[in-house]
């Protein structure tokens, strides 16, 4: 096998094995978002272990790149590649949305790995601005990488944070955009239309890379060209599929907030086999 | 006549002076660094300094991502927009993850003056007081700011310092400055005035005012509201024949409320309260507004003798 198809069927393999976590953690918790972990997986295990650059002993490292998650509801999958990349025993995954546990409902900075908390939709691209300025004044190489939701762009706060990013050319800040095309209520081109999207960031002044986001080589050469990108902010707009992985939750708008149930949970494991 | 100054002048230089002595202090602003003067500090340390533009959301959002790298981070912009416009971001990115973030906020109260209600925050402490973690300072004068700007600065997790927009005079003797600790002002066991940021002016003037008329007030400058001296509040709860509480503020979830739950708890107490109440502000001058919302020497005066004669038994 060439070198670089390994790479991808190992990235491949974390991703399958994150979203088995996933599911088990929500049938186990009773309660949680599949829907949008699922679609962001792939993305999710290709930063983890093929991009960001960080040690899971010492997260505090200071030369420790930056990742957020805006959408902080779809903390099952960060808690999983979290645990994945060994910032915690997996074990600690099943105690998901306990009474006392770190990992709450949506993520929390208790949680080794966790810089800043969210839940509260629209912030993050904020959050990302201020760790990207704040490596420039320290002038450090870290890169930024923070996770957005496509209903969560709807929210005011992504635009000043979108501009201000580009007046500051902060190139050091990738996003990456969940478009799997679902929000809460229905279909965002029902509920609040998005496009088109490439060209309203192309017009906020950044350069934007649309991809599949469940096909690992162009996850890859996204973050490549990306990190090569100068003077402007990146954004990746991955195309997903909401509830990617298993079949009955794929586009299903119900599974946005709701946890599989334990024939639900079997079927799926079944799937992710 | 004691030396006057403008609050937002004494922070600037202050920022300044901290800027010197810690390279982690970054300070933001959204598009009013003249007014609030954190312009000052810009011109200093221009590498450490970000505008965001009118975008108070994404300042207060951007300076968590900020604390989270370790940096001391003072945002700033007119009360209004501070604690109201951002005050999720304020709730769930500033104070939810306790971070080192100093919100210092001009323009507060209905002395904003001739901008009228939609710039005079008159709600600010009732917003920021019902958050975990976050401290809140009110000063009342030029020398007090700078002590409360660096107790801000010294002190981990997050703060809201309340300053106003017009120049006011030094108060003089006030003591040492201590976060959390109320300073006596005069002595006195008739009636407690207890007060914060331009009403402990007022204040004191009504004190000397019913001096002339044999009644010693105890006079507390309650400048800071979290943590609250809950220990001076008592004790006077316990040695004064009432207490009147004064704030350019609602007279709900502010000064007030703070000090009504605290002797409503431990020690009840009648309590009056000059203050806004149930109305927005309006243009005019400082000093006319303050005697349109019953917030001048005179009107404390008055509500300490209602008090004294009968009203607070």
């Amino acid at each position: 096998m060439h070198p670089k198809d390994t790479k991808i069927q190992e990235l491949e393999n974390k991703a399958k094995q994150i979203r088995r976590l996933i599911v088990q953690m929500l049938a186990k918790a009773g309660s949680g978002h599949p829907g949008g972990s699922l679609s962001s997986t792939d993305l999710i295990a290709a930063l983890y272990f093929s991009v960001l650059r960080y040690k899971s002993s010492d997260p505090h490292w200071a030369e420790r790149d930056r990742f957020h998650m805006s959408k902080g509801h779809c903390c099952p999958l960060w808690y999983a590649a979290l645990a994945e990349a060994g910032y915690f025993p997996k074990d600690q995954l099943m105690t998901l949305r306990q009474l006392g546990s770190v990992l709450q409902g949506h993520p929390d900075r208790r949680v080794p790995g966790v810089e800043v908390a969210s839940g509260s939709l629209g912030q993050g691209l904020s959050v990302a601005l201020g760790m990207s300025l704040a490596a420039k004044v320290d002038k450090k190489d870290y890169r930024v990488y923070v996770l957005l939701g496509d209903g969560e762009i709807q929210e005011g706060n992504i635009w000043e944070a979108a501009m201000a990013a580009a007046h500051y050319k902060c190139d050091n800040i990738c996003a990456l955009l969940d478009y799997n095309g679902f929000q809460i209520d229905g279909r965002t081109c029902d509920i609040m239309n998005l496009e088109p999207i490439t060209a309203k960031w192309q017009a906020f002044g950044w350069h934007t890379i649309d991809i599949d986001g469940h096909n690992m080589q162009e996850i890859l050469s996204a973050y490549e060209e990306a990190a090569k990108t100068k003077l402007k902010p990146t954004i990746i707009i991955a195309h997903t599929v909401k509830g990617k992985g298993v079949s009955f939750m794929e586009n299903v708008c119900d599974f946005h907030g709701r946890a599989p149930n334990k024939e639900e949970l079997e079927k799926a494991l079944k799937e992710l086999e | 006549m004691a030396e006057a100054f403008y609050q937002r002048d004494v922070y600037g230089q202050t920022l300044v002076e901290l800027g010197k002595l810690n390279k982690d202090i970054i300070v933001l602003d959204a598009d009013l660094s003249t007014s609030t003067r954190t312009g000052i500090f810009a011109k200093a340390f221009p590498e450490r300094f970000f505008n965001f533009g009118v975008a108070e959301q994404n300042m207060m959002a951007s300076a968590a991502g900020l604390a989270s790298c370790g940096k001391t981070v003072f945002a700033s912009t007119f009360a209004i927009f501070a604690t109201g416009r951002a005050w999720d971001q304020v709730r769930n990115t500033v104070c939810y993850n306790n971070f080192n973030i100093k919100i210092v906020a001009t323009h507060a109260g209905i002395s904003v003056g001739p901008d009228g209600s939609s710039h005079q925050a008159v709600e600010d402490i009732a917003l920021m007081r019902v958050i975990p973690n976050m401290n809140i300072i009110v000063p009342c004068d030029g020398p007090q700011t700078r002590e409360a700007i660096i107790a801000a600065a010294n002190t981990n997790g997050p703060f809201y310092v309340r300053l106003g927009r017009p120049k006011v005079p030094t108060i003089e003797n006030k003591g040492e400055f201590k976060l959390g600790k109320a300073q006596i002002l005069s002595e006195g066991t008739d009636v407690t005035i207890i007060a914060c940021g331009i009403m402990v002016l007022e204040a004191v003037i009504a004190a000397g005012n019913l001096l002339k008329k044999g009644i010693k007030a105890r006079v507390i400058n309650m400048h800071t509201i979290r943590p609250l001296d809950k220990e001076t509040i008592l004790k006077a709860a316990k040695e004064t024949g009432g207490i009147i509480v004064c704030e350019e503020h609602t007279v709900v979830g502010g000064l007030a409320s703070s000090v009504d739950e605290v002797v409503a708890e431990n020690h009840p107490t009648k309590v009056l309260r000059v203050g806004i109440k149930n109305r927005f502000g309006q243009s005019g001058d400082p000093a006319e507004l303050l005697k349109e919302y019953n917030l001048s020497a005179g009107d404390i005066e008055k509500v300490a003798l209602n008090c004294i004669g009968g009203a607070c038994r």
